[in-house]
């Protein structure tokens, strides 16, 4: 408890009370800042389309990897895990060379709010896939053969037995996701240029107002984004809840 | 007959698992499937109820040709031996899982009166079965928090709910332990003579077969050693493995025989018998059981009544006289090698 104090909690308040030495004001300034707003508006919106194609995309790599067999699945379990590993700023530099100015691909996405979306969904590509993978793995085949001699189609199994089963950890990945993808600064600062009211997420607005001298302002829009992971894990946490009860 | 099995073969890869299957399953009849681990009975089953398709060969259910139809056409009950509960649904709702997809699948909109309709009649339905498979204070508890046994009797009432035409259970009480064992394969019994219901269970234990089964298929190897009820396969069997696999076997002189169809005399006063040595005797409950050499070597068991060994003063090195009881299942010992 104490070593979780010293790492998380006190930490946590210190943010919330330099916020608050500027009081309610530093809040409602922040907040009535369009350039902020818009920030924090391309921050969590960008990071909920993006943990909402993980939510898909993360299950159905996850499914193909448990259950398909296929030349160079190995090599596929392997790379999953590279995006997550990879310092992020070497992950901007590479997303900066395959789909920047320069690339050889002839996509350039540069300054552009799908940068953004790229950016994120490469950094938390593995978070699913990876809580996904091992309760998949767990399902027991005996019990989609019982749903099936009781007369349970494809679609009926997959709908009520496997999906239960799986929701929580698609519900977990996709918190480690969405929180991985509000705090994202080094993977889409290079690419998206952080241009102010277009591709500047809040991250780079955090590092911007400390640059200037500006901490109350900063330490505001830390606690505002605070709330919103806050919130966003505890709604992944009551709908999973609600789903596998279910059934 | 309810379930016909003809010239049926399954391999996996080289190993073969069924060679050349032909049985016939009576209707409203328990039967089982008796045999070693690894011998085919279970895949049998699995052929059976649609989980595995026999590479050749046909089987059916009822008269229909069931052979290229999917398990959930089959109307056929399975239960597993690890039970395969649905972990996220309570009891109740693990019982009426069946019934739900047969009657709407789940896509008629919960409030249209046909389907309150339906869902009444699931709810009475379910608490039926749940009465009979003694659950009903257990309907809204999941199945995490009921024991093996009570797993497997919801498991059961599950299979049962869909008033399938055929009822497999795969070594159904394998992962449970001696004493509910023995409680819960008496209660089938009294189950199916309640619900009789055509019912065919995988074993590896003949007593559990010998207790429940009206009539047993002994298959070892991917082949049918025998076919029979309980009382014609322990008196007769067709050959060395049958009678070993449903009972404890020894020697005398030429003939293989139950140790407990040997009589002790202490003379030589019945025709045919044969002098030994008593190497050991021990008590094993009620029983006493006899290890005695012959002027050849050769070493035989014998099994007898206490009151019996205490009349005769049976005790070690002693010399006594053996004969085969009259009537006694024997299979003549040089026939065949392979050993039961």
């Amino acid at each position: 408890m104490v070593w979780f104090s010293l790492l998380v909690l006190i930490p946590l308040a210190a943010i919330v009370a330099t916020a608050g030495d500027g009081g309610w004001h530093g809040y409602v300034d922040t907040l009535t800042n369009s350039q902020s707003w818009a920030a924090i508006k391309l921050t969590v919106g960008q990071s909920l389309l993006v943990t909402g194609v993980n939510v898909v995309m993360g299950t159905m790599i996850a499914w193909v990897l448990v259950r398909d067999r296929f030349w160079g699945k190995r090599l596929l379990d392997l790379v999953i895990d590279i995006p997550f590993a990879m310092p992020t700023i070497v992950a901007g530099l590479v997303l900066l060379g395959l789909y920047g100015p320069d690339s050889p691909l002839g996509i350039n996405v540069s300054n552009t709010r799908a940068s953004v979306t790229l950016a994120l969904a490469f950094v938390t590509l593995p978070f699913i896939v990876r809580t996904v993978q091992p309760v998949l793995t767990e399902l027991e085949a005996d019990v989609e053969e019982a749903a099936a001699s009781l007369g349970a189609g494809r679609a009926t199994i997959l709908r009520r037995i496997v999906l239960p089963s799986i929701v929580p950890s698609i519900a977990a990945g996709a918190a480690l996701s969405f929180a991985r993808a509000i705090s994202e600064y080094g993977s889409l600062v290079l690419l998206s240029g952080s241009l102010p009211f277009h591709t500047e997420a809040v991250s780079v607005r955090v590092l911007s107002f400390i640059e200037g001298g500006d901490r109350t302002s900063a330490a505001a829009l830390a606690t505002i984004m605070l709330g919103v992971a806050l919130a966003v894990i505890v709604a992944l946490d009551v709908l999973q809840r609600r789903v596998a009860r279910r059934g | 007959m309810s379930i016909e099995i003809d010239g049926v073969n399954k391999r996996f890869g080289d190993f073969v698992a069924l060679e050349n299957v032909n049985v016939s399953l009576p209707t409203g009849q328990l039967t089982a499937l008796l045999g070693p681990s690894g011998g085919g009975k279970s895949t049998l089953l699995r052929i059976i109820a649609g989980l595995e398709r026999a590479d050749t060969g046909t089987v059916s259910i009822e008269g229909v040709d069931a052979t290229r139809m999917s398990p959930r056409k089959r109307n056929v009950g399975f239960v597993f031996q690890h039970y395969a509960v649905f972990k996220h649904m309570t009891v109740a709702k693990n019982v009426a899982f069946g019934l739900e997809i047969r009657t709407h699948g789940g896509l008629r909109p919960p409030w249209t009166s046909r389907r309150l309709r339906d869902r009444e009649r699931m709810q009475a339905r379910v608490d039926e079965l749940l009465k009979l498979v003694h659950l009903s204070q257990f309907a809204d508890r999941l199945p995490s928090q009921l024991s093996g046994g009570q797993r497997q009797r919801m498991a059961l009432a599950r299979a049962l709910a869909v008033q399938p035409k055929v009822l497999l259970l795969d070594e159904p009480f394998g992962a449970l332990d001696a004493k509910v064992r023995k409680e819960l394969r008496e209660w089938l019994r009294r189950l199916h003579d309640e619900v009789p219901v055509t019912t065919v269970f995988v074993t590896h234990d003949q007593e559990e077969a010998m207790e429940v089964a009206d009539e047993i298929v002994v298959i070892n190897e991917g082949r049918i050693e025998q076919v029979g009820t309980p009382d014609s396969l322990y008196d007769e069997p067709a050959n060395e493995f049958v009678m070993g696999f449903l009972g404890e076997v020894t020697r005398l002189g030429e003939l293989r025989l139950r140790p407990h169809d040997i009589e002790v005399g202490l003379g030589p006063d019945l025709a045919g018998s044969t002098p030994v040595d008593v190497l050991r005797v021990t008590r094993v409950g009620f029983e006493v059981r006899l290890v005695a050499g012959t002027e050849e070597g050769q070493e035989v068991s014998v099994v007898t009544t206490r009151a019996h060994a205490r009349a005769l003063d049976l005790e070690e090195g002693r010399r006594v006289w053996l004969t085969p009881s009259n009537g006694t299942a024997t299979v003549p010992a040089m026939k065949s090698l392979r050993v039961g």
